[in-house]
């Protein structure tokens, strides 16, 4: 299963942080069924140091809030200075989960970062963020929960010795239960309709054709 | 041995090709002349014609012509003042039997991406475009066997395959735009054939038109037919000159839902070949492609196409696209740990990625699959098609790389598992020195070594001089009795294929 592109980023830029010194390691989690085993091993091949899982039946229920909740209840056990995530998911496109998580933990957040410095004192992060403006720029204490954005950075292929280093790498595999969550169905979804179906473009075989169908059919002139 | 008749000449064009970014070749100095028993076409003719494919299949208009009467690489440009669109096999038997009786020349066309100046005029002989007969006429879901108009797009082809879980045993870069009749008469390889098989055996059946407007229906869609002898091979790989295809009937794969896709960097040549070892022991089954590029046709793919590198440390002179195709996921993932692990620990790679997703995988095969694209933009291109034993294959590109020294930049890349190279010649300019170097050099060179002079893209019009580097007099001899047998008035896809 495909890593989410912005988490891809997301994962990318924790990578830098960590090759500059900045932080000591990288944990990367997946929340959901089986599958998403292997989006942690394309972290862990990345570079990330070792995985978390939080195990559902299936991960169409996992919906924003529920998906904070369970993010809130792990950093109170792993206890990191910077959560980075996705700005959003590309199934539902809620750009959600960022903000929520930064809310229920009291945490500053800056979304749709474009550029992420961690201070030398590793105190406090100053993030470029895309706003319709423009670029805004501001600085937070540390710890914060940063969401990425496309332009933050190109991520890395993962490469045949880190590819190899991965499976050796550990995946802690933890119920919503062990961490008392309870996952509840907040949202509803009603209806899902798909947008009206594109009409098949009609091959003309001459000018004279083309001009007759925009002025009979198309009624362009 | 046959003295060569018809030589082709590059005019130098200095600058000029750098506003187009593409360069006419007009055999200013070539030796082909126009048969004149060929007729010229009359206001009869014409008028003749359109009576067979009405007026929406008789195409007279100049920019149309133009495009037409050139070829993918702008190389090669014909002056046909008639194109034709017949939209059924009955219409294409009746345009042979009329140009047969009037001895008017003609050129079976595809979609126009062959690279050899074989779907284009030489002179003013009439296209016959088969682009209209594009309907796809029946599948079978059990035994997939496919039945199609030859003027279906490949990747068309594909598309409606994949909805019913098949797919087509033929890929190439050009599937955007060429046509199954075209890829079928040039025999087509392509990417995978180191899985699926060349056309030859992938093609039960073929509707050909002959000369003389004969409809030849072989278009059993049978896995097995031993009755008689296999007509249909004869047409495979004819590039149009002895007969029309207008129906393929092509036995299609599963469509299998596994596909791992590694890039890999080797420092030198040997570790390549033995690569190729280690893939077909590891991988066995699940291999479905290996192709080789070395860094000058990576630099030069990198350079004109916008993709990045795969490996932005690696340094090395060679890289190899490894792919796997299989029913099961995590068998096939075991495979490739195990082949990777072992290439590692033997060093035969030193760096390398795995694509992690269909994203990547698209990635890579875009940077394969851009190298042609790449060479068109970076300026003159002089391009051989050559089939080598692997052991000997990067010798020539070594060679030849010494023997033009700063002239031109030398690009290789190709299915390395078929022993297949893509020789590209890559030069600011097109130069009479420089041809003069390469040829007849590369041919001879191949020829030695008991290589083709074509391993996949045909003789067309470009190496229809160079067939007796391959092939021994008496094959020849045969050959041109059968073509004088299929096609007496000599007028499909004349000065094409054998000199």
């Amino acid at each position: 299963m495909s890593m989410n592109p912005f988490c891809e980023i997301a994962v990318e830029e924790a990578l830098r942080i960590k090759e500059a010194g900045r932080a000591s390691e990288v944990v990367v989690v997946s929340m959901g069924g089986e599958q998403c085993v292997e989006t942690i091993r394309t972290g862990l091949a990345m570079g990330a140091d070792r995985g978390l899982h939080v195990i559902t039946q299936d991960s169409s229920s996992l919906f924003p809030l529920a998906v904070a909740k369970l993010l809130q209840a792990l950093v109170s056990s792993e206890q990191p200075r910077l959560l980075l995530l996705g700005k959003q998911a590309i199934d539902d496109d809620c750009n959600q989960t960022g903000q929520m998580v930064a809310g229920l933990l009291g945490w500053p957040q800056a979304t749709f970062a474009s550029k992420v410095s961690i201070s030398d004192d590793k105190e406090s992060v100053c993030v470029e963020r895309e706003v319709d403006g423009g670029i805004e720029t501001i600085q937070l204490q540390l710890p914060a929960v940063v969401t990425a954005d496309l332009r933050l950075n190109t991520p890395r292929y993962a490469t045949l010795p880190n590819i190899m280093k991965a499976k050796k790498k550990s995946i802690q595999r933890v119920t919503p239960e062990e961490l008392n969550v309870v996952i509840g169905s907040d949202l509803e979804v009603l209806e899902v309709t798909e947008p009206p179906k594109r009409k098949a473009g009609v091959m003309v075989a001459s000018v004279d054709e083309l001009l007759d169908k925009l002025k009979n059919e198309a009624r362009v002139f | 041995m046959r003295r060569i008749l018809a030589q082709r000449r590059w005019t130098p064009l200095g600058k000029k090709w750098l506003e187009n970014c593409r360069a006419y070749s007009v055999p200013a100095s070539s030796k082909v002349v126009r048969d004149e028993r060929f007729a010229t076409l009359d206001d009869q003719d014409i008028k003749h014609f359109s009576g067979i494919v009405g007026s929406k299949g008789l195409v007279v208009d100049k920019d149309e012509l133009e495009v037409a009467n050139t070829d993918w690489m702008r190389k090669f440009k014909g002056s046909a003042q008639l194109l034709l669109r017949p939209q059924s096999s009955n219409q294409v038997a009746e345009i042979l039997k009329y140009s047969s009786s009037r001895r008017i020349a003609v050129v079976p066309q595809g979609g126009n991406t062959g690279l050899v100046g074989g779907s284009v005029p030489v002179f003013d002989e009439v296209i016959v475009n088969l682009g209209a007969m594009n309907s796809i006429i029946s599948f079978d879901e059990v035994s997939g066997i496919l039945i199609c108009e030859a003027g279906c797009i490949l990747e068309t082809l594909d598309k409606f395959l994949a909805d019913k879980g098949f797919m087509f045993p033929l890929d190439l870069g050009a599937k955007g735009s060429c046509q199954i009749g075209g890829n079928v008469s040039t025999n087509a390889g392509g990417l995978r054939l180191i899985r699926y098989g060349s056309l030859h055996g992938n093609i039960l059946g073929l509707e050909v038109v002959l000369s003389d407007g004969t409809i030849l229906d072989m278009l059993s869609s049978l896995r097995k037919d031993n009755t008689g002898y296999d007509l249909k091979q004869l047409f495979i790989g004819a590039e149009g000159t002895l007969g029309v295809v207008t129906k393929v009937a092509v036995l299609t794969p599963q469509k299998l839902p596994s596909v791992n896709v590694g890039f890999l960097a080797c420092t030198d040549y040997t570790s390549c070949q033995k690569m190729l070892l280690e893939a077909r022991k590891h991988l066995g089954e699940v291999l479905s492609a290996f192709e080789f590029i070395d860094s000058f046709a990576l630099d030069m793919v990198l350079k004109h196409s916008g993709h990045r590198h795969p490996l932005p440390d690696a340094k090395e002179k060679f890289y190899l696209l490894i792919e796997t195709t299989g029913s099961n996921q995590s068998h096939d993932k075991e495979k490739l740990d195990n082949f990777v692990e072992t290439v590692l620990t033997q060093g035969l790679v030193v760096d390398g990625t795995i694509a992690q997703d269909n994203t990547q995988i698209s990635n890579f095969w875009h940077i394969r699959e851009g190298i042609a694209e790449a060479l068109g933009k970076a300026g003159a291109v002089y391009k051989y098609d050559l089939s080598i034993p692997i052991k000997d294959l990067y010798n020539l590109v070594e060679i030849l790389r010494e023997r033009l020294g700063g002239l031109a930049t030398v690009v290789a890349y190709g299915h390395l598992g078929d022993g297949n190279l893509h020789l590209n010649i890559s030069a600011p300019d097109y130069d009479e020195k420089l041809i003069a170097k390469i040829e007849p050099f590369v041919y001879e060179w191949t020829a030695a070594h008991k290589g083709s002079v074509s391993a996949e893209h045909g003789l067309g019009f470009m190496k229809a001089h160079a067939i007796h580097y391959s092939r021994s007099p008496e094959t020849v001899e045969l050959m041109r009795k059968m073509k004088a047998m299929l096609d007496p008035n000599g007028i499909l896809n004349p000065y094409k294929v054998i000199a």
